[in-house]
């Protein structure tokens, strides 16, 4: 009934081809959007600032491009902390060397050195494919993080290798530093990841995605359909690569304020690819969906007991917390293997033949 | 030029002119190369019989030890502890099997490799839910394990082995050779090499594929609690170990997902390579930390030469 399709006629192929061919779906997004944009900013406190909405905008942006990477072109990568290591490292040299540059171009430039780094290390994938490949871009993972502390000029020459983000201003207004006001901040992440989402899903949608969508699908095939494989794959490395060196610059420019090169890690590597795996594999919006649960998640178990009036101490809430994740990950997997995109999927199938059930 | 020097002339000297000290580096690269074996035997088992990728076994490494542990803090004699751990490891297969994996049999690799994950961060967390996040001491002493250590003088040098490090190769020699007959003298071992070569084949002819993935997890369960009390014993138990756990992936790569045979090889060397070049290249050119990377790298350079690594199967593609 809400959901309803029919009198809505396709006439033309643009139309066919549109980005909404649907009317429900585009003001379902305007809704989504209208509460990024205006409803979030003006109810929301500091500190849900701080702690969820951005974290979950860079997490998402993250997690976007690790699946152009692997639910787009078949690649799987367990790199990934250390690509977003690569985007915010750049991004700090980059403000260090040019104090004058706008702190968006700088973000935007940034990923143009992790995704280099990306190609570098995404050139194996042309002889080694499935699991040796995730194990080769492990190598990438704990190489690139050694650098990240080892090489001290990447930190200014700060012993412990960390990186400080100084007071940014644009426009007269501060972006970025302990000072900058993080309705500012959340504005301008939530521009940068609006603009990339559209790109992604413009280029998914096109040649170029189709291109991808057939090597994953058989690579063989697809070389004998005349697709180069050379290309399709390192160009997936490079845009996977861009897409999360500029989240990795946003998460410590815009929202962390501050990072230690183990803050890249592995276990953020794979909070990335449970974002991806859990919103869906192939998927732009399931994306946004998995940021979101992983990011509520450890909020709701840590006031849940509080609501109901349970006592339970701060370590052993981080110890169910980790628990938690790793049941739901199961749990998830076992209902839905194709992630909460196709759960959504089902749920609007059900909801265009609704209150009828075939 | 100097720099080529220290690269290719210096580290090659230093080793002819201290072999006592090579020796040493040579005996602990070997040492640890045994346990990362096991650990990728651990893998092995597991990928053979079911092309799971068994994300877990690092962790099972840790749980296994934390059992142990906790067992014998509870005033359990030592023995009867490892008793008792081999049977939670057991309820751990089984439920790992009936929960985990039966549902998803028949998913996609990687949503299976997903699990595993889920998994890890399962017992990771509820790891230190029973037992505390801090670290405690192997009982090493209370299992009959000796501590000290002989001294030899070859080249009027000086080389120390400690009796825990002879132990713990003498054990992994022992384990492995038992696990390798009873994979291919015993009924059920050949059971397992049966569903690793053809899943429906094996099926065919009446392996029961639940009893066998059972019986897998099991045997990696002993090799992590094997694992466990070893490296547990030289650096103390906690959930810091599951670094090594990331240490048998390249060895994996180098060797080969389902070669037994591989994994054995690719640990040894791995673990010879990576002290090598730690101590001689490393400390010297690269300020030292080396080894968290090295072991991937040697194996991103054999793949590039030998995709399916030195004993893998022969990945043959058909459209």
């Amino acid at each position: 009934m809400f959901y309803n399709t029919a009198g809505q006629f396709k006439t033309s192929y643009t139309k066919d081809q549109s980005l909404f061919p649907v009317k429900q779906d585009a003001i379902l997004l305007g809704v989504v959007l209208l509460c990024a944009w205006i409803i979030f900013p003006m109810t929301a406190s500091e500190f849900t600032f701080k702690t969820m909405l951005m974290p979950v905008l860079c997490y998402s942006l993250a997690a976007l491009g690790l699946n152009v990477l692997t639910g787009f072109a078949g690649q799987l990568s367990l790199g990934t902390a250390a690509f977003m290591g690569v985007g915010a490292f750049a991004c700090y040299k980059l403000i260090t060397i040019f104090p004058e540059m706008n702190i968006i171009v700088a973000i935007l430039l940034s990923g143009v050195f992790s995704s280099a780094v990306g190609v570098a290390f995404g050139l194996p994938s042309l002889r080694i494919k499935g699991f040796y490949l995730a194990i080769a871009t492990l190598a990438a993972q704990f190489f690139l993080v050694w650098l990240f502390e080892k090489w001290h000029w990447l930190s200014n020459h700060n012993p412990s290798g960390a990186i400080e983000v100084p007071n940014i201003d644009m426009f007269g207004i501060t972006v970025a530093g302990p000072n900058a006001a993080p309705v500012t901040q959340y504005y301008l992440i939530l521009a940068i990841v609006t603009l990339i989402t559209i790109v992604t899903i413009n280029l998914t949608r096109g040649n170029q995605g189709r291109i991808w969508k057939a090597t994953r699908d058989m690579d063989i095939a697809a070389e004998l359909i005349g697709i180069n494989l050379l290309k399709s794959k390192l160009t997936a490395f490079a845009v996977s690569s861009y897409i999360v060196g500029v989240a990795g610059a946003l998460f410590v420019f815009l929202n962390l304020g501050a990072a230690e090169p183990n803050f890249f890690d592995i276990p953020l590597s794979f909070k990335i690819l449970f974002i991806a795996i859990i919103g869906g594999l192939g998927s732009v919006m399931g994306n946004f969906m998995g940021a979101i649960l992983i990011v509520a998640l450890p909020v709701v178990i840590k006031f849940l007991p509080d609501a109901i009036g349970l006592e339970i101490n701060p370590a052993t809430v981080e110890h169910l917390n980790i628990m938690t994740v790793g049941a739901l990950i199961i749990f998830f997997l076992i209902i839905e293997p194709h992630g909460l995109a196709r759960l959504w999927q089902l749920i609007r199938e059900k909801l265009i033949i609704w209150p009828f059930p075939h | 030029m100097e720099f080529l020097k220290k690269l290719f002339v210096d580290p090659f000297v230093e080793m002819v002119s201290y072999p006592d000290f090579l020796m040493q580096v040579l005996w602990e690269g070997l040492v640890s190369g045994v346990l990362y074996s096991l650990i990728a035997l651990g893998f092995v088992l597991i990928f053979r019989s079911s092309r799971i990728f068994n994300f877990a076994q690092g962790i099972m490494v840790v749980f296994a030890a934390l059992t142990l542990v906790g067992f014998h803090a509870m005033g359990i004699p030592a023995w009867v502890s490892v008793i008792f751990t081999l049977g939670v490891m057991a309820l751990l297969a089984i439920t790992i099997e009936r929960v985990v994996l039966r549902p998803l049999v028949g998913q996609p690799d990687i949503i299976l490799f997903m699990a595993t994950i889920g998994i890890t961060l399962f017992l990771i967390g509820g790891g230190e839910l029973i037992f505390g996040g801090e670290t405690k001491r192997m009982i090493t002493s209370d299992l009959g394990i000796p501590t000290g250590s002989v001294d030899f003088e070859p080249f009027g040098g000086l080389l120390i082995l400690q009796h825990l490090d002879i132990t713990s190769v003498a054990a992994a020699v022992v384990l492995v050779t038992g696990l390798l007959i009873f994979l291919n003298k015993t009924r059920m071992g050949r059971a397992i090499r049966a569903l690793g070569d053809d899943h429906q084949a094996a099926l065919s002819v009446g392996i029961s594929l639940r009893t066998v993935w059972v019986l897998v997890w099991f045997i990696a369960g002993v090799i992590a609690l094997m694992t466990g009390i070893f490296w547990g014993a030289r650096a103390g138990v906690s959930f810091a170990l599951e670094v090594i756990a990331y240490k048998a992936l390249p060895v994996l790569m180098l060797g080969g997902l389902e070669s037994i045979t591989g994994a054995i090889v690719g640990g040894l060397a791995i673990g010879l390579l990576e002290k090598l070049f730690e101590i001689y290249w490393g400390q010297p050119l690269l300020g030292g930390g080396t080894e968290t990377w090295f072991a991937f790298v040697l194996a991103l350079i054999v793949l590039l030469f030998r995709p399916q690594g030195l004993f893998g199967e022969k990945i043959i593609e058909r459209v």
